[in-house]
């Protein structure tokens, strides 16, 4: 890991996601305080993402590390026509690792190229945000103590959700079984299903919500949002079809966790926050922990 | 091989020495000649468009003297030209036929079909993986979408 850049969750073998979920837990325990000390991370967010922004920031602050860089490409040379290229190679001189979010598809490819420094992709577009997989791996890791084995069941918009995708690609590793509840419009893209069969991965796929929460050990849910769908009949006819309620839990297994990549809209009824199995909020901290252990592993300091 | 020569010499005429493009689809012509870089050549150029072709009902074909390919520079023209045949001549006889065959990657000749791909926004060339050859399916290196041949679009 140390030195390369992280921008596809398939940069990373199995040996790679343990390693990052062992550390990760280390900084959940304290370990490693200071290992930034003396370190700059920039960090570039062509388009703002507070949530993810402040849990880099957060991961840096934690352990001693200094952090650049801006919130917003309004605030940002960019906005002056400045190319990514050069905006890539200038930050460069003033730090030891590069995080970015840009609102294009492979951005953080193109930088990971040109950079001299590593570069860690905080989301390009709809394409990939591996350090949220990593965290949602060291979320299951924690929950379920394992990741072999176990019925991940991934709720809502399946088509476009990135997280959906990118966490199917870094499971299929560890013998699951996955359930893809979505509405028809908003299914897993075939694609995937191809590589979920040619590894010989069970899935099942479902419209209702209630069928596969009793077998299920993680629920990953996800937004239904108005603007994926072509015709505002079918949201209508779907938007209340995927929300989560807690009397939908009563049946579920004792050990099932609830994961939302969030922001959440409606899709988790606020009712079910005060159940043990919620865990949207403790996997956003598990987020910084997360970073840290990914920052640590690249600089070479763990 | 002489009257072949001969009946092509009614249309375009032959060549002492160099290559010989048939069998490309008239419409794709000018596009061939661009991704060949064939304006920045010296030598004699001839080709003829909208020649009646049995195979594409409608062909060209492009005549470059004293130039022989490598064969990455033809692999190119797999993308627009599948069909193409290639023929070296030497003292006005075919002495070989090349054979085209698409790249594993390609580099530029193509737009990413994805309008949010960073090639499309800033100055960079697309890098496929062409994942088929018939037709043809390219996915960005940068943003990992598929491009299929009907939605190529030349740079």
């Amino acid at each position: 890991m140390k030195g390369k850049s992280l921008v596809s969750i398939l940069d990373y073998q199995v040996e790679e996601y343990l390693q990052i979920i062992q550390l990760a837990s280390e900084f959940e325990a304290l370990k490693h305080q200071n290992i930034l000390h003396g370190k700059v991370v920039g960090s570039l967010f062509f388009e703002p993402s507070t949530r993810t922004r402040l849990s880099f920031e957060s991961a840096v602050n934690h352990s001693g590390g200094r952090i650049i860089g801006f919130s917003d490409s309004n605030t940002s040379s960019s906005t002056k026509g400045e190319s990514l290229k050069d905006t890539i190679l200038t930050v460069a001189n003033y730090c030891d690792l590069i995080v970015m979010r840009h609102p294009h598809d492979g951005a953080a490819k193109f930088a990971s190229e040109i950079s001299p420094v590593p570069i860690i992709n905080a989301g390009d577009g709809a394409n990939q945000h591996p350090t949220q997989t990593l965290l949602d791996m060291y979320s299951i890791y924690k929950t379920q103590g394992k990741l072999d084995n176990l019925t991940i069941s991934l709720i809502g918009d399946l088509k476009y959700g990135r997280t959906v995708h990118s966490l199917l690609m870094a499971m299929m590793n560890f013998s699951p079984k996955f359930n893809l509840v979505s509405p028809k419009e908003l299914c897993l893209p075939v694609e995937y299903k191809k590589i979920l069969n040619a590894h010989s991965v069970p899935f099942n796929e479902d419209t209702d919500l209630h069928t596969i929460l009793p077998e299920t050990d993680i629920l990953y849910m996800t937004r239904v949002q108005k603007e994926r769908f072509s015709d505002p009949i079918e949201y209508e006819k779907n938007k209340n079809l995927y929300v989560l309620k807690s009397s939908m839990l009563e049946n579920t297994k004792d050990n099932m966790k609830i994961l939302h990549p969030l922001p959440r809209v409606n899709e988790i009824s606020q009712c079910v926050d005060s159940s043990p199995k919620a865990y949207y909020f403790q996997q956003a901290k598990n987020g910084m922990f997360t970073r840290q252990a990914i920052i640590s592993s690249i600089l070479g300091l763990i | 091989m002489s009257t072949h020569i001969q009946g092509k010499q009614l249309n375009v005429s032959a060549i002492k020495n160099g290559t010989v493009i048939d069998h490309v689809p008239s419409k794709n012509l000018f596009e061939v000649i661009s991704i060949l870089k064939l304006q920045n050549i010296d030598s004699q150029i001839t080709f003829g468009s909208n020649l009646e072709s049995k195979k594409l009902g409608s062909k060209a074909i492009i005549k470059i003297s004293d130039k022989f390919f490598v064969q990455d520079e033809i692999n190119k023209i797999a993308i627009l030209a599948p069909q193409a045949r290639l023929s070296i001549i030497k003292d006005y006889a075919v002495v070989e036929k090349q054979k085209i065959s698409v790249p594993e990657y390609i580099h530029g000749i193509t737009k990413c079909f994805n309008p949010s791909c960073i090639t499309n926004h800033q100055n960079i060339k697309p890098k496929y993986t062409v994942l088929a050859d018939n037709p043809i399916s390219l996915q960005c290196f940068y943003c990992e979408k598929i491009t299929e041949q009907e939605h190529f679009d030349f740079i």
